[in-house]
C-alpha cells in the first residue's frame, strides 16, 4: 500500500497536466502520527487499479466548500469521477466544550450545550438536563415534561426543515430552502416568544423549565402545526415524484442496517436501513409514553429513504405536539431542586432521541457543584464515521448528496 | 438474588425516573421481578400508562387506602426502606437541600455470575447505580470479555467510548464503553482501569464505530491503543502538544508554539 502512494506520487509530480493534482498528500496523511507500520490511513482498502492507468487524484473538498455544511474538510481519492476512498479531517469548529464543563456549574453548563447542535439546540439542552436530574434525582413535573416535549418535537421540526432545505440545495434544487426557511419562522417564532431566543434557546433548567408558557401559546403551537402540514405536503409535491430528485437520491449511499449497527449510525439513518428502533419507544423519557406515534422506518437504506423518513417524521412530530398542547397539564413547572446542584458523587449516562439520533451525555459527579467529567455522545459525530463507507464507488457529486443525508451539525461534530 | 435486587429498586426507580407515571413502573418492576434479566434503563413499560398526575396512582399502588391526599407521605412511609427519603416520592414536597445518594447496589445477575465464574478476580466490581449497570474488568481481559457480550449476549452496539481521568489514583484512567443491546434493550457500562503510559487493546475489530471513538480519546487523553489501524489526533491539530482533557491540562493552557507558528498570533486566550 505504502510503495503505491509513493510510486503514484511521483508519478503525479511527473505528470506536467497536473493542475488538478494539488496537494497529493496531504501534510496529515503524509506522516504516520502513530509512529507503527500501519498503512495510510485513505489507503486502507484501495487494491483497486484506475480506469485506463490513469492518474489517482486527490482533492479537498471543504473545510470552506458549501455543501459541506460548516466547515468539514473531506480529502477524496478520485479516479476520474468515482470516489476510491475518503479521509475526514474534523476539529476545525473544536471549542473544548467537554473542557469547559469541568470548570463550570451544572446549571452555568447549561447554555454551552445549545452551541453543539445549533440547528437543534432545544434537543442538546434536554438532554443535559434531564441527565443532570438523573444525577440528583429530581422528577420533572408534569406540565413541565410536557412543554418540554412539545418544544423539543418543534425543535425536531425546525432541525429536519434545515436539513431538507440545505440537503435540496446542495443537490441543486433551489425552491425548497426557501420554503423550508420561510415556515421554520413559525417555529422559531414560538421559541422567541417563549423563551426570548430564536436559535440557542437555553429553554429548559435543570428541575423543568423556568418559563411559563406565554398565553396563546396552546392555540400558536396548534395553528404551527395546521399550516405545517400543507406546506409539508408542498414540500413532498416538489421532491417526492421529482424525476431529478429521485434519480440523484434513489440508490445513493446504501448503508444496510448491519453496518448501521456496527458503525453506531442512529436516528433516521438507522431508521431508513429499516431498524425500527427509537429512543422515544425503546426507552420512553419525558412524557413520550403517553403518546401515540409512529416510528417511520425505510427499506433500501439509500438517500431517497432517509428522505421519506424524515418526511415522515415531521408529521409524527406533528401529531406528538397536538396531543401534547391537547393533555398540557396544570401544576407547577418547576422541581423544587437547589439553584446550585450538588450531586452525590456518582455517574450517569442518559440518551435522548434527538433529531440526528442518539443524543447522550455521561457525567461523573465527585460531589461537588461542578462536574468532574461530561462526556457528550454526539450523533453527528458517530453517523460521519458512516461517510467513508457510504460513498466509496459513486461519483463526487454523490458525496455532497451524502454528506447533506447524514444531516450534520459541524457545531456538534467538533464540540 | 431476585429478592436483593427487588428491594433497592423501587425507590430508585420512583426517585430517578423523569416520567410521571413512576408506579407503573415500580409495578412493572416488581411484577417482572422473578425475571432473570437485570434492571435496564428502563425496561418497555406493560402497564397502562395511568394520567398525569403521578402522585394518586403512587400513592393507590402502594397502599389503596391512602386516597386522601394527608394521609399519602404516611402511607408511603413504610412501604419505602428508611434509607430513602419519603420526600423525594412527592414532588410537591420540598426536597431537603441535600439529597441523598442512591448507593450504588452490587448487581448480580446469571451473566455477572457466569463471567465471574468463569474470570474469577478479573471483574473486579458489578454494580447498579441509578438503574444503570456497569462492570469494572481487568484490562487485560476486556477485549474477551467485550467480544463476548457483542457475541453471546447482543449487546451489539457501542454506544460510546470514552475515558476518565483520576490524576490521584495510582490507576489514573478509566475507560468507559457503553454499550446497548438491541434485543434486550438493555444498556450496560464496562469499565477498565489503566496507568499512564499503559495501552489498551483497540475493539475497532468489534465495532467499526469504535474508530473515531478511540482516536478521540487519545487525542483527548493520550491513551494508547494498540492495533487501531490509525490512532492520530482527531479533534486537535496534529501536532499539538498535550492532551487537553487530562486534569493536569489547565483551562487556559495552550500550545503556544503551535499557536504562534501557524495561527500568528501572540496567544488564542
Amino acid at each position: 500500500m505504502k510503495e503505491l502512494i509513493q510510486s503514484d506520487y511521483k508519478h503525479a509530480k511527473n505528470s506536467e497536466s497536473g493542475a488538478g493534482v494539488v496537494d497529493y498528500l496531504p501534510p496529515q496523511s503524509a506522516q504516520n502520527r502513530s509512529g507503527s507500520g500501519t498503512p495510510d490511513y485513505l489507503d486502507l482498502d484501495t487494491k483497486d487499479q484506475t480506469f485506463l492507468d490513469s492518474t489517482e487524484m486527490v482533492l479537498n473538498m471543504g473545510p470552506q466548500h458549501p455543501s459541506t455544511h460548516g466547515v468539514l474538510r473531506v480529502i477524496l481519492k478520485l479516479d476520474g469521477e468515482k470516489v476510491l476512498g475518503t479521509e475526514c479531517v474534523i476539529g476545525y469548529l473544536h471549542r473544548g466544550v467537554e473542557k469547559i464543563a469541568e470548570n463550570r456549574t451544572y446549571a452555568m453548563f447549561n447554555p454551552y450545550v445549545d452551541r453543539m447542535d445549533y440547528v437543534a439546540a432545544v434537543s442538546n439542552g434536554l438532554g443535559y438536563c434531564e441527565t443532570v436530574e438523573k444525577l440528583i434525582n429530581a422528577e420533572v413535573p408534569a406540565r413541565a415534561q410536557y412543554i418540554r416535549v412539545i418544544l423539543t418535537e418543534l425543535c425536531r421540526i425546525a432541525s429536519h426543515q434545515v436539513w431538507l432545505g440545505t440537503h435540496a440545495l446542495d443537490i441543486g434544487a433551489l425552491t425548497p430552502l426557501f420554503y423550508c426557511f420561510r415556515d421554520r419562522e413559525a417555529i422559531l417564532g414560538i421559541f422567541e416568544k417563549y423563551c426570548g431566543a430564536r436559535l440557542t434557546t437555553h429553554a429548559f433548567r435543570i428541575g423543568g423549565c423556568i418559563y411559563e408558557t406565554y398565553e396563546g401559546f396552546e392555540k400558536e403551537c396548534t395553528d404551527c402545526c395546521d399550516t405545517f402540514l400543507p406546506k409539508l405536503d408542498e414540500y413532498e409535491e416538489l421532491l417526492t415524484t421529482n424525476r431529478i430528485w429521485v434519480k440523484r437520491t434513489k440508490g445513493v449511499g446504501i448503508l444496510n442496517a448491519e453496518d448501521c449497527i456496527a458503525l453506531g449510525v442512529t436516528g433516521p439513518v438507522l431508521r431508513a436501513s429499516g431498524v425500527n428502533w427509537d429512543l422515544r419507544k425503546a426507552q420512553p423519557y419525558e412524557a413520550y409514553k403517553n403518546f401515540d406515534f409512529d416510528i417511520p422506518t425505510g427499506l433500501n437504506g439509500d438517500t431517497y429513504d432517509r428522505y421519506l423518513v424524515r418526511i415522515a417524521e415531521m408529521r409524527q412530530s406533528v401529531r406528538i405536539i397536538r396531543q401534547a398542547v391537547e393533555g398540557l397539564p396544570q401544576g407547577p413547572i418547576m422541581a423544587k431542586v437547589p439553584k446550585i446542584p450538588k450531586p452525590p458523587a456518582g455517574e450517569v449516562y442518559h440518551s435522548i432521541e434527538a433529531p440526528k439520533g442518539e443524543l447522550g451525555y455521561f457525567v461523573v459527579s465527585d460531589g461537588s457543584t461542578q462536574p468532574y467529567r461530561v462526556r457528550v455522545r454526539p450523533p453527528s459525530y458517530v453517523n460521519l464515521q458512516a461517510l467513508d463507507k457510504m460513498v466509496r464507488g459513486l461519483l463526487v457529486a454523490d458525496v455532497v448528496a451524502v454528506i447533506g443525508t447524514l444531516d450534520i451539525v459541524l457545531g456538534e461534530v467538533d464540540r | 438474588m431476585s429478592e436483593e435486587t427487588k428491594e433497592p429498586n423501587p425507590v430508585s426507580v420512583e426517585n430517578s425516573a423523569p416520567a410521571s407515571s413512576s408506579s407503573a413502573i415500580v409495578a412493572a418492576a416488581e411484577a417482572k421481578a422473578a425475571n432473570p434479566g437485570p434492571p435496564s434503563d428502563s425496561r418497555p413499560i406493560e402497564a397502562a400508562a395511568p394520567p398525569l398526575t403521578g402522585e394518586k396512582p403512587a400513592a393507590a399502588a402502594k397502599a389503596p387506602v391512602a386516597a386522601e391526599k394527608s394521609a399519602a407521605p404516611a402511607a408511603t412511609k413504610p412501604v419505602v426502606p428508611a434509607a430513602a427519603k419519603p420526600a423525594a416520592a412527592e414532588p410537591a414536597k420540598p426536597a431537603p437541600p441535600k439529597p441523598e445518594a442512591p448507593k450504588p447496589e452490587p448487581w448480580n445477575c446469571d451473566l455477572v455470575c457466569s463471567l465471574k465464574a468463569q474470570y474469577g478476580s478479573g471483574i473486579r466490581e458489578a454494580s447498579t447505580y441509578a438503574r444503570q449497570n456497569c462492570l469494572v474488568v481487568d484490562n487485560s481481559i476486556a477485549l474477551e470479555i467485550l467480544l463476548r457480550l457483542r457475541d453471546d449476549e447482543t449487546f451489539n452496539y457501542c454506544v460510546d467510548i470514552t475515558a476518565v481521568h483520576y490524576p490521584k489514583r495510582e490507576v489514573q484512567f478509566d475507560i468507559v464503553y457503553i454499550l446497548y443491546s438491541f434485543h434486550k434493550n438493555e444498556r450496560l457500562r464496562i469499565k477498565t482501569q489503566v496507568r499512564d503510559g499503559e495501552h489498551v487493546r483497540s475493539v475497532v475489530a468489534i465495532w467499526s464505530t469504535a474508530d473515531w471513538l478511540e482516536r478521540e480519546v487519545f487525542d483527548m487523553f493520550g491513551i494508547v491503543f494498540d492495533e487501531h489501524p490509525e490512532l492520530k489526533r482527531i479533534l486537535m491539530p496534529d501536532d499539538w502538544q498535550g492532551h487537553p482533557l487530562r486534569k493536569d491540562y489547565a483551562i487556559l493552557q495552550q500550545d503556544a508554539e503551535w499557536v504562534q507558528n501557524n495561527i500568528g498570533i501572540e496567544s488564542a486566550q
